[in-house]
């Protein structure tokens, strides 16, 4: 689960990470009260940033034409103008797709004057199965492409999750990022708090790009988190009440969370063959293989070991509502499960969904001849597929008239 | 010979009163796989019984090991109770556990793997369809069927099947003996991003094992244990090895159905797995059809 960049700050702030003081606002009334604040405190110049669960916000534009996820108001009135046009209109960024996103909420906060950026993250080495933090004095920028071209200014440290993370690990990143007297101390203590974060939530990743050295109105700087990310473990959810509360469902595909409410594991691509299987590395696999063949699948749907004919016709309704499908392709491995018992959930599935789109079924395993059976005496029109290979084909063929 | 586990292996239960353990073990059963005891916390003296056999259940794991000498820990226990689960069969010396519940939150696992270090035990798992050595009877009977692959599809042979994916290692297994080739051992080490044994760890076993004398290794998009074990083969495994990557379609940055199967920062892509793969001279089968034939031709 991805949560918004106002609750990412939310969460490391509870942990005692310093974040610019801000609120999110989902009104224009809202915006301008949250606005007043800031320029009421002696504030300068606030930031109002699109709340979406994409990056490449600033360099967005919304679908009206007008540019930027990120903007920069001097006054209360120019921030209500600006919450004006941001609240309720389509962002499309670099990871938003052409569809883009609607936005629906605005984080109003204080700009800072920042000296200097970094970057900060959190996460999994999955080489090793341990924690890592990976820091870089090359803050603000795509820090793949830091890691790919300069891969000497990336800094990691490894925490050993029977101790959790040591005062040692803290100084090490904050001297490696070349912090000294009073930040150095301030920086030890913010990694340490981001690390908690990551651990305590369960977090995936908590990325903090940039980490900045900012100057207060007094003169004097200090470590702020300015922008922040973190993906949470959905399997951990179940332990974290309060982190499942921030779940956007804005943010979700609306099929998508259609196929959640039957346990089906469905990711929409934007193919043409849309594919039902059972197990996620088949799923994939499926996808691949029509791929191969030079076909192009509209979506990834795992229904589970044990599908049932409800999961079966909730399936075929959720593929059904993708209108760019032109041929469903059904690949089931029935180890345990009794392949005539999965015939028969495809043909009510069939019938109650009134299908038109051609339907290839490669069957194979447990009771295979009598559910091949049950699918030809259905009448329904159903292509055969006699191997994985030889259904990708028919579906592919299928699909191009 | 076989690896990891063997017909006369003396098999544990954790969680054998619920449900998906019930079931499974009940399958096992039939298969001819010794199960000697059940585990479940409060149901200690109750009795697991199907077809005639009686399996007494236990309230640990260390008193089951006790009464009964089982070995092989079987673990079906739900997500939040999986890795207290792990650790018991860790701390009664189980040669081996083999960990079949799906959902245990990562950091869960990152603890169990710190702590199992030094450990005798040796983890698969979790998220995994578990083990198959497969028997000499009818429909591959009498082999030791540990976790949730359908036993009949096997037969006792010569190769080596380990994968992320449980439905591609039956879709493997079912290629090979449709083809009249057996298999001597086929592991699902799981699709999780933290799992106790490797694709490398499972190809070190069958390389020593004189009875395997072909690989098929099955893996995934994310992370990069895939390249890892293709390095060492290169380097020093003396049978042919075939193998299959999914995912060379999948969106970046979303995980597909398994919790280890994504692609994120660029890293783990199917593309450069299935490179390692052509540099280690493992025999990439170009779709997920092919599998038994690539490594045949091989042999």
């Amino acid at each position: 689960m991805n949560i918004h960049e106002y609750q990412a700050k939310q969460l490391l702030k509870q942990h005692g990470v310093a974040v610019p003081t801000g609120e999110p606002c989902k009104t224009v009334a809202e915006a301008t009260t949250a606005a007043q604040k800031i320029f009421g405190g002696g504030g300068t110049l606030a930031v109002i940033k699109a709340q979406i669960h994409a990056g490449g916000r600033g360099k967005g534009t919304f679908k009206d034409g007008f540019k930027g996820g990120v903007k920069l108001a001097k006054s209360a009135d120019e921030v209500t103008a600006l919450a004006k046009t941001m609240l309720g209109n389509v962002l499309v960024t670099k990871q938003t797709g052409p569809e883009g996103r609607q936005v629906n909420t605005l984080l109003v906060a204080g700009a800072e004057t920042i000296k200097k950026e970094f970057y900060l993250a959190v996460l999994l080495d999955r080489a090793n199965s341990r924690p890592l933090i990976m820091a870089s004095t090359e803050g603000g920028v795509d820090i793949e492409e830091v890691a790919e071209k300069t891969p000497e200014k990336i800094i990691k440290e490894h925490i050993d999750p029977a101790v959790g993370i040591q005062p040692y690990n803290a100084r090490n990143v904050a001297a490696a990022l070349g912090l000294k007297g009073e930040l150095f101390g301030q920086a030890c203590k913010l990694i340490t708090a981001v690390y908690r974060t990551w651990w305590e939530c369960d977090a995936s990743m908590v990325e903090i790009n940039p980490l900045c050295i900012v100057e207060g109105a007094d003169g004097k700087e200090s470590l702020m988190a300015v922008d922040a990310k973190i993906g949470l473990d959905d399997n951990a959810l179940y332990r974290h009440a309060d982190i499942l509360a921030m779940r956007d469902l804005n943010e979700e595909s609306p099929l998508e969370i259609e196929a959640s409410k039957f346990n089906l594991n469905y990711i929409k691509l934007d193919g043409s063959i849309a594919c039902l299987v059972n197990g996620a590395g088949l799923a994939m696999a499926t996808m691949d293989i029509v791929q191969y063949y030079g076909g192009s699948p509209a979506n990834f749907l795992d229904v589970g070991g044990g599908a049932s004919k409800e999961q079966v016709t909730a399936a075929f309704k959720i593929i059904l509502s993708d209108p760019h499908v032109k041929a469903i392709f059904v690949n089931i491995f029935g180890g345990i499960m009794d392949c005539n018992v999965i015939a028969t959930g495809i043909v009510a599935a069939v019938k109650e969904t009134g299908l038109k789109l051609p339907l290839i079924v490669r069957l194979e395993g447990n009771n295979v001849a009598a559910g091949r059976t049950t699918l030809a005496q259905s009448g329904v029109a159903i292509i055969n597929g006699d191997s994985m290979a030889d259904a990708a084909q028919k579906a592919v063929k299928a699909a191009s008239h | 010979m076989s690896i990891l586990v063997k017909p006369d292996s003396k098999i544990l239960v954790q969680g054998i009163t619920g449900s998906f353990g019930a079931r499974h073990t009940q399958l096992s059963l039939e298969y001819g796989t010794q199960v000697v005891a059940g585990v479940t916390p409060g149901k200690g003296g109750q009795v697991f019984e199907h077809n005639g056999k009686r399996i007494p259940i236990f309230d640990t794991v260390a008193d089951a090991v006790k009464q009964t000498g089982a070995t092989v820990s079987a673990i079906f226990v739900p997500p939040p109770f999986a890795a207290d689960a792990i650790l018991e069969s860790v701390d009664a010396g189980m040669d081996l556990a083999v960990a079949i519940t799906e959902g245990i939150p990562v950091n869960d696992m990152v603890r169990v793997r710190r702590a199992m270090q030094g450990c005798a035990t040796r983890l698969i798992g979790p998220n995994c369809p578990g083990i198959v050595t497969p028997g000499e009877g009818k429909d591959s009977h009498g082999g030791c069927r540990i976790g949730i692959a359908p036993g009949y599809i096997h037969k006792k042979g010569h190769i080596g099947v380990v994968s992320r994916s449980g439905t591609l290692t039956y879709e493997a297994v079912w290629q090979l003996t449709s083809r009249g080739i057996g298999q001597s051992t086929c592991v699902g080490i799981g699709g999780d991003p933290v799992n106790g044994t490797s694709h490398l760890d499972v190809i070190k076993l069958f390389n020593a094992d004189p009875e395997t004398h072909g690989i098929i290794m099955i893996g995934e998009i994310g992370g990069s244990a895939e390249e890892e074990a293709a390095e060492w083969i290169q380097q020093h495994c003396k049978k042919p090895v075939a193998g299959f990557i999914a995912g060379a379609t999948a969106p970046p940055g979303r995980r597909m159905g398994h919790a280890g199967a994504i692609v994120s920062g660029g890293k783990g892509t199917a593309e450069a797995k299935i490179a390692a793969f052509r540099a280690a001279g493992i025999g990439v089968a170009a779709t997920p059809s092919e599998m038994a034939d690539t490594l045949l031709k091989m042999l």
